[in-house]
């Protein structure tokens, strides 16, 4: 296979002191006749945040379910910390235990406030006590500056609040990786930075992350490394400051100048 | 869990109710839905007063002497009181309303269910679901009065006429229950189950903390739609030997060739089902109201 072709910056490759948190290798997804993915490779770090850009439709949204896997994958394979999370007898539950997604229209649970949500999975899944849960959610809506949203229900919060409550409910579960989809794309320009600022905070952290993204400006800010997708494939990846400063291959050019143009860096 | 929910929501205000009844709520607009309710009103009541047969039906369907004594009926004439009567339908109604939300439940989600292993579950399940929505409600209260006792096992074959009856009402309403259950959960946004699952939440965990209760809220109305008609189709089990309300009216004019009785009972079915139906209106309209308000989740762009 010619996989190789991801891999144009061998600056950007890990160093083989630290454990690779994330390995995807020959990922393929279609959608009935339609080729989604055709052939993803991928290695993440600990700590590091990586950026996926692309037009849409470009597979973003469907790597991070495959990771998930809330997307059933018809080739390749997925390690989460060195461990195989596609073979056959994998516990999908457990392998979503670690691993924390924040989808573009938040999806909060309606019925229950915002501490229900938060602390449900924690409760639920790993077994923590009602006081546990609830105490660790006080400490994270406060550190996220949502401390008196605790007791409202979801409709009671603008876009923006509902989106951190989304982020700090995944991060109830101590995931060892954060994959964030698109999460500012429905928000209105004013409650973007709010949450721009959260992932800002997290990335400093220390947090793994992998961030499907339209939002260059801060792609440019916060990635250790930016993966630029079209047609179903990495086609370049870079630091950001050389991917945006001097792509390598056409079609990211092309994806930046159309970017560029419509003002949106 | 409803009122929790939507803490600003309290009862719409009476004005705005009686508008609603009543047309636009102006002066003029009163008026004219009075005088056209009273017109209507006495044009229906003056054919029936003025038919040939009036006075004949007036004596056997609304003498109000009969109609008091089948109301509170007299053993030692050969009759029982239709309003103790009533109290088994209603004691039928509530055991027959259990069972079927819980078989109902389980139907359902045998029905929703995905894995392999569960197909031979699916495949009764939908035959159950065929044959009972299929069959006449009468004819399953007779299959199973009949042919229970007739079996002669212990147990089975030894309860009441009104217990096969409750069981032939939960085998017929839970094929119509577990449909309406079905189109509740499947009303629920698939991003909600990918937000749970991806929490690590099992496919059960999922269904009983997220999708259920999101459902039950949707599915309320047409629920109790099926509790009303439910109601009325308890007095088909007067048909096993049941003194239910509607045996107990037979039974007097029977014996006293009036039938006023059958009036009453129709009047005891009304008290129990208005309130039904009109808690069931109330909760459409303040799900429309709620729906027209918007939420602001929906839309992502906040308040």
């Amino acid at each position: 296979m010619d996989r190789d072709t991801g891999r144009t910056d061998p600056g950007a490759s890990v160093s083989p002191d630290r454990a690779d948190a994330l390995r995807i290798q020959g990922l393929r997804k279609s959608f009935g006749p339609h080729q989604v993915l055709r052939g993803v490779d991928l290695t993440v770090a600990a700590h590091e945040v990586i950026c996926l850009i692309g037009a849409s439709g470009s597979g973003k949204s469907t790597l991070l379910r495959c990771v998930n896997l809330l997307e059933r994958i018809d080739a390749g394979t997925i390690w989460l910390d060195g461990q195989e999370i596609t073979g056959r007898g994998v516990d999908e539950n457990a392998v979503r235990r670690h691993i924390g997604i924040v989808f573009q229209s938040f999806n909060l649970f309606p019925h229950m406030t915002v501490e229900r949500n938060v602390t449900l999975a924690p409760m639920k899944v790993l077994g923590l006590s009602r006081a546990e849960a609830a105490a660790q959610a006080a400490e994270l809506l406060n550190r996220f500056g949502l401390g008196e949203k605790r007791a409202d229900y979801p409709d009671r919060l603008s876009g923006g609040q509902q989106q951190r409550v989304a982020i700090v409910r995944a991060l109830a579960m101590r995931p060892r990786l954060m994959m964030l989809d698109e999460v500012t794309s429905a928000l209105d320009p004013e409650l973007v930075a709010d949450v721009l600022d959260v992932i800002r905070e997290l990335a400093e952290g220390g947090m793994t992350m992998l961030i499907a993204t339209h939002e260059m400006g801060f792609a440019r800010d916060i990635a250790s490394r930016v993966c630029f997708l079209a047609d179903g494939e990495i086609v370049e990846q870079a630091p950001p400051d050389r991917l945006f400063s001097e792509p390598s291959d056409e079609r990211t050019r092309r994806f930046l100048r159309r970017i560029v143009d419509a003002g949106r860096m | 869990m409803q009122a929790q929910r939507f803490p600003e929501q309290g009862l719409p205000d009476l004005s705005a109710r009686r508008s609603r009844l009543l047309g636009d709520g102006s002066r003029r607009g009163l008026l004219l839905s009075t005088t056209s309710t009273v017109v209507v009103l006495a044009a229906l009541v003056a054919v029936f007063l003025l038919a040939p047969g009036s006075a004949q039906v007036r004596h056997t369907f609304f003498n109000p002497t009969d109609m008091w004594q089948a109301l509170v009926g007299d053993p030692k004439a050969g009759y029982y009181s239709v309003g103790e009567a009533l109290w088994l339908n209603i004691r039928m109604f509530v055991a027959a309303e259990i069972g079927i939300l819980i078989v109902g439940l389980f139907v359902a989600i045998i029905r929703q269910s995905t894995g392999p292993v569960l197909l031979p579950l699916r495949v009764v399940a939908t035959v159950y679901v065929d044959v009972a929505r299929g069959v006449p409600l009468i004819l399953i209260i007779f299959a199973i009065g009949f042919g229970a006792p007739a079996l002669r096992l212990t147990v089975i074959s030894d309860q009441s006429a009104a217990v096969y009856g409750v069981a032939a009402l939960v085998i017929s309403y839970s094929a119509y229950v577990s449909e309406v259950y079905r189109a509740g959960i499947n009303s629920v946004h698939r991003s909600q189950v990918a937000a749970a699952r991806s929490l690590g939440l099992s496919q059960w965990a999922s269904m009983r903390y997220v999708i259920l209760p999101q459902a039950i809220r949707t599915i309320i109305p047409p629920l109790l739609n099926d509790f009303i008609s439910l109601q009325k189709d308890t007095a088909l089990v007067g048909l096993l030997g049941a003194i239910e309300a509607n045996k107990a009216a037979e039974l007097y004019s029977d014996t006293v060739f009036n039938y006023s009785s059958y009036v009453v009972a129709a009047i005891l079915f009304l008290i129990l089902t208005i309130p039904l139906a009109r808690f069931t209106d109330h909760l459409i309209r303040r799900d429309q109201a709620r729906r027209l308000a918007g939420a602001p989740g929906v839309s992502g762009t906040g308040q």
